[in-house]
């Protein structure tokens, strides 16, 4: 492939994957990401049935909140897709109108999140309460900051998108950051019903 | 324009195939609320709501993250992680069938206790 054919393609594709470094790069992230998760839910799950009482989500934490925010994650994931797509099409104001809306909602849920967390603190529920918060804080918090991550990568993606929307490898990095986002929206599908609803 | 072509083919923008992607993640995710409120017994409830939360999952990594159709270095990086993911599970087997895998104090403990 000659070098301006793969500036065409999304550019920095390695010749023996067929797929661009930066993309490969994200997925093998990602795969760290999901064993650190998977880590982590492995234990709620041991700590859960090794517990003598353990409470039903529901009672403890506020379930029409956490299904708030687990819509507007899941509509953040698709103005993300959306934003992907525009860019692609190399349509610049529809980039900056969906990549807007996903920053959007991304500071929707943190503020969601933020009021709940507000509420246990009022209550007097700490990560050191029991191990029933000591999970629900540990498994939120790394998420929030997951989210923050993505609030941080996505700004700065639209911000370099302004000075180099004709870079070639621009509509490559909008896909990994979308790869990133999603993967923080699977993550908060999984623990939603595993935290709120079990 | 060939290689531009191949780029795109790759990576179609489905608008209207997101749309219904969003519209079946929005449907599970109040079918999942709904079944919470049943508060059916734990192990019926817990299976129902992995299941949901699974093909939610699939769905938006099938269409968002484009997996469906992906090159298979990266299925098979995705794939050898799930599969040690999933062994993380295995000793669940041993713990959630022992009668006594509620925390027990340990002997040594007890010993203590006595004297």
């Amino acid at each position: 492939m000659s070098a301006q054919a793969a500036a065409v393609h999304g550019g920095g594709e390695y010749a023996s994957t067929g797929i661009p470094n930066g993309k490969l790069g994200v997925w093998l992230f990602l795969a760290s990401e999901i064993m650190l998760f998977a880590t982590l839910f492995t234990t709620y799950v041991v700590l859960r049935i090794s517990a003598p009482s353990w409470p039903r989500g529901w009672e403890e934490l506020n379930v029409p909140l956490g299904a708030l925010n687990t819509l507007v994650l899941i509509t953040s994931s698709v103005t993300m897709v959306l934003a992907y797509a525009k860019a692609q099409a190399r349509d610049k104001a529809g980039f900056y109108r969906y990549i807007g809306l996903t920053l959007a909602l991304s500071f929707v849920f943190l503020i969601i999140k933020s009021f709940e967390y507000k509420a246990k603190f009022d209550r007097g529920h700490f990560p050191s309460t029991n191990i029933f918060f000591a999970i629900y804080f540990t498994l939120t918090g790394l998420h929030a900051l997951h989210v923050i991550g993505g609030i941080v990568f996505n700004s700065g993606l639209a911000l370099w998108g302004r000075r180099h929307w004709d870079h070639p490898l621009f509509a490559g990095r909008v896909e990994c950051a979308g790869l990133y986002w999603h993967f923080v929206d699977i993550v908060w599908i999984f623990l939603f019903p595993a935290l709120y609803l079990l | 324009m060939n290689a531009r072509n191949h780029a795109s083919a790759a990576h179609v923008p489905h608008v209207r195939l997101y749309l219904a992607i969003f519209g079946a993640l929005i449907f599970l995710t109040v079918l999942t609320v709904l079944v919470s409120y049943l508060h059916l017994p734990k192990a019926p409830a817990v299976l129902i709501a992995l299941a949901i939360a699974s093909v939610k999952a699939s769905l938006v990594g099938s269409f968002f993250m484009h997996l469906k159709g992906e090159k298979a270095l990266i299925l098979a990086v995705i794939g050898v992680t799930l599969f040690f993911a999933g062994g993380l599970l295995l000793p669940l087997y041993d713990i959630a069938g022992s009668p006594t895998r509620v925390s027990q104090p340990w002997p040594s403990e007890q010993a203590d206790k006595t004297q």
